[in-house]
């Protein structure tokens, strides 16, 4: 992965740089060891990595503006992260960049049940939003798969999703505002309790973003009263064409399940060797999951069971109680380590057309086998998230690099058959140098054209997004 | 009125324009003042490029009347989830809306509450800018994080960046069965803690609304033994004092409320607030005249004697205020002013998309 040459001015200029934020973030609010900096040198995506000149922990917007004042100042690019648990390489730092963690940012500001909101620091983690206010019955509705661990300020750059988007959306629809500091610490209110913009929709282009545009530091977000009951089926198929047929056939029906996830046989063995969960032998699996009162269930299931059976399933299991529920979701919870024990792992999440499922999987397997490497399958298919998960082995010489090589191809197809290089995982380094393949030189100008506005010298979030050819003329000019 | 016939058209005229142009769709969303310039007319740009039931998308032209797309989706038991209202009897305009006037304006209906905002439903555009460069974002996929999201800055900018030309559109299966709820409610207080009880609920209500004189409003929509179960239990919760299960009647209602029926037709300048839900009544109090709740209390609508100051009347207040139709010219801001850092990221925006501000110049300052 190229990556630019860091500055050597900055580079030179390390001390001086470090003893400012130090004046600035008192107490133990800045790190500059060799080995504290070691825990920041990459996030979920283990392949690349590289230490930041040092790493900042402020624990408040005001901080955070002291920060980038600084940084400003000193022409210092800085990387921000939540809780590094991006999948794409979005926290990867550069060697000159100073990288801003929010984890001691973690605070609840506000919570208003009334107005079905709450106000936190960005730093939270995505779980513990939920944790505030579950006492009193409501929720935060996107789980992304992370949601033990990451940080709602990472969640807003990568507009984060989760398995229960069909019916309650992603980040940005559940984003109600942000405060942000921008690249010269200015802090600015995008957003707040209403529900829409009164000018521009800043907030909709700030989410999603990749933390390129200001450092989020506070979020006001979107809670909701939780359904009285879920209650999962599943139902397992002969073939994966006759499972995309019976997706179809269930958001045909008007049923509007808050998940439908798909396992092909590859992960369905995986999760079965791993947790046991009882799993049918069969080519597809679906779990369907409904929520309501008892009466709303029973009403979505009986129709549900209805259209599958016009599918011939192998199995179609209801849960009768919470234990059989959670046995039910035991082995897709489970996909990942399971596949952890399978071998090392490259986790895609190209999206695509729910009516292009059966073609894009068998195309999947053919890439696979072209390949020589092994894909297990499991995704959200009511919105058609995929997940190909590429099984190889980081010890063997030039595997990585084969089995980015097959990425980029399942990557390709996805965009080929009407799709998106990436659904919920974001851009950042690691599908970078794709973003060609989806968009025109003028989609690219359209967007860059933004980060000019926010961020002039190119400083935030560096070497991210962009083909580095495409932002070359503009970081050049910035620098 | 120039009419292009094609998306390259369209750029051809924009990168050769040499005076402003006053972008429309069908004409019916107009806010308080009109850009000047010559008419730039999206309403041949028409026609579904793709409708897939089975997935939830549609992807049509901007210049599609909004009529024909329902009609389309209706036909296969599908809809809106925005339900995007008719203003043409608020505002005082005929005319027939485009699906990408309804985008540009951000136009959102009483089901904003539960199934988001006309930008929520927004998953791929097409557009020409300022210069005249065609630019695409998003795609037709509900999940898609590639690039920045340029979809959500294009909904509501009401065609100061570029003209759209086509959208993508998340869909949602039509309800089966409705309720609405009627529960008596006096004034502005009252009603939006009874709306406020009823959004807190486990029972997914689609619509909150008060219209003065008739009470709160409150819906659910979906399968026939849900909504049977769903209203029982508001009607308990509410102590409604009436259910209305006819569907027929229940559009008609909901029209009422999404088109502010009680306001329309009356003198005076027209405005509408976005609020925190818990505000509206202390808003309504100090603008001292009718007002119509929409959104929970999020969206208060209310005519002010001409010239009048409705920000000033109704500070403090966390949200935004639009005057959307004034009897004589007014020397009121059309749109919230924004804070001096945020209004520079704005015109930094503007200045990049369009350059030359050949595009509804001056609309949103």
């Amino acid at each position: 992965m190229e990556m630019p040459v860091p500055d050597g001015r900055i580079l030179a200029r390390r001390q001086e740089i470090i003893a400012r934020l130090r004046s600035v973030l008192p107490g133990d609010g800045v790190i500059d060891d060799p080995v504290g900096t070691l825990a920041y040198e990459c996030d979920a995506l283990t392949a690349y990595r590289c230490r930041p000149l040092c790493v900042v922990l402020p624990r408040s917007t005001a901080e955070v503006a002291e920060v980038m004042r600084v940084c400003h100042a000193e022409g210092v690019p800085v990387v921000p992260r939540g809780a590094g648990t991006s999948l794409a390489g979005g926290a990867l730092p550069t060697a000159d960049s100073v990288l801003i963690g929010l984890a001691r940012m973690n605070e609840v500001l506000e919570i208003d049940i009334g107005n079905r909101l709450i106000r936190v620091q960005a730093g939270r983690t995505n779980l513990a939003v939920t944790a505030a206010v579950e006492a009193e019955g409501f929720f935060y509705a996107p789980d992304p798969s992370s949601q033990l661990a990451c940080a709602i300020g990472g969640n807003i750059g990568m507009n984060s999703g989760g398995a229960h988007c069909l019916k309650y959306g992603v980040t940005t629809n559940n984003l109600l505002g942000v405060t942000l500091v921008l690249h010269d610490g200015t802090i600015v209110e995008i957003g707040g309790p209403q529900m829409d913009a009164g000018g521009l929709d800043l907030l909709g282009v700030v989410c999603g973003a990749e933390g390129q545009l200001g450092i989020v530091t506070e979020a006001t977000l979107r809670i909701l009263p939780r359904p009285e009951g879920a209650r999962p089926v599943l139902i397992g198929f002969s073939a994966n064409e006759v499972a995309g047929a019976c997706v179809a056939d269930i958001i045909r029906a008007g049923i509007l399940p808050v998940a439908i996830e798909f396992m092909d046989r590859p992960c369905i063995r995986a999760c079965e060797d791993f947790a046991h969960a009882g799993y049918p032998d069969c080519e597809a699996l679906l779990i369907v999951e409904v929520e309501g009162g008892p009466a709303e269930i029973d009403e979505q299931i009986g129709l549900i069971r209805q259209i599958a059976s016009r599918h011939d399933p192998v199995e179609l299991r209801e849960a009768a109680s919470e234990e059989e529920a959670r046995r039910i979701w035991l082995g897709r919870k489970s996909a990942f380590g399971a596949m952890g024990q399978m071998g090392d792992y490259i986790c895609l999440d190209g999206t695509i057309p729910v009516s292009a499922l059966p073609a894009t999987l068998r195309r999947i397997g053919e890439l696979s086998r072209d390949h020589g490497l092994q894909v297990a399958n499991v995704f959200h298919a009511g919105d058609g998230n995929l997940h190909p998960l590429i099984i190889f082995d980081a010890n063997r010489p030039g595997d990585l690099e084969r089995a980015e090589a097959l990425g980029a191809d399942i990557l390709r197809l996805c965009v080929a058959v009407g799709g998106c290089l990436t659904g919920e995982h974001g851009v950042g380094i690691e599908k970078r140098d794709l973003m060609e393949v989806q968009f025109t030189a003028a989609d690219l100008e359209a967007q860059m054209r933004v980060k000019d506005v926010f961020d002039p010298g190119w400083t935030l979030n560096p070497a991210k997004v962009f083909p580095l050819a495409a932002s070359a003329a503009r970081r050049g000019a910035a620098g | 009125m120039i009419r292009p016939s094609s998306e390259d058209d369209l750029a051809e005229i924009i990168r050769t324009a040499a005076a402003p142009l006053r972008v429309c769709g069908g004409g019916t969303r107009p806010v308080a003042r009109a850009p000047a310039g010559e008419g730039l007319s999206v309403a041949g740009l028409t026609g579904i490029v793709l409708y897939e039931p089975q997935t939830l998308t549609l992807v049509v032209r901007a210049g599609t009347p909004l009529a024909e797309v329902e009609g389309t989706l209706a036909a296969e038991g599908q809809r809106l989830p925005f339900e995007p209202p008719d203003w043409r009897g608020l505002l005082g305009v005929d005319g027939e809306s485009t699906i990408g006037g309804v985008v540009a304006a951000n136009a959102s209906g009483p089901r904003r509450v539960q199934a988001g905002a006309a930008r929520d439903s927004v998953i791929g555009v097409r557009f020409v800018d300022g210069t005249g460069l065609v630019v695409k974002s998003g795609g037709r996929t509900m999940k898609n994080v590639t690039g920045y999201d340029l979809v959500k800055l294009m909904a509501g900018s009401r065609g100061t960046l570029g003209v759209l030309t086509e959208v993508s559109l998340k869909l949602l299966p039509a309800a089966g069965a409705v309720a609405t709820l009627v529960v008596a409610a006096d004034d502005p207080g009252a009603a939006v803690s009874v709306m406020q009880s009823a959004l807190s609920s486990p029972h997914d209500v689609t619509g909150a609304a008060w219209l003065p004189g008739t009470g709160v409003l409150v819906r659910v929509e979906g399968l026939a033994a849900s909504v049977a179960y769903r209203s029982e239990k508001l009607a308990l919760r509410l102590d409604a004092i009436g259910v209305e299960r006819d569907p027929g009647r229940n559009v008609t209602l909901w029209q009422d409320v999404a088109s502010v029926r009680p306001l329309q037709g009356r003198s005076g300048d027209l405005w509408r607030f976005s609020l925190r839900p818990s505000e509206a009544p202390r808003v309504a109090a100090r603008l001292g005249a009718d007002v119509v709740l929409d959104w929970g209390g999020g969206l208060l609508w209310t005519v002010l004697p001409a010239g009048k100051d409705a920000r000033a009347l109704a500070r403090p207040y966390a949200g935004h205020a639009t005057l959307m139709r004034a009897d004589r010219p007014t020397p009121h801001a059309v749109f919230e002013p924004e804070p001096p850092a945020v209004a520079a990221l704005t015109r930094g925006l503007r200045a990049r998309f369009d350059p030359r501000a050949i595009l509804n110049r001056g609309l949103m300052d």
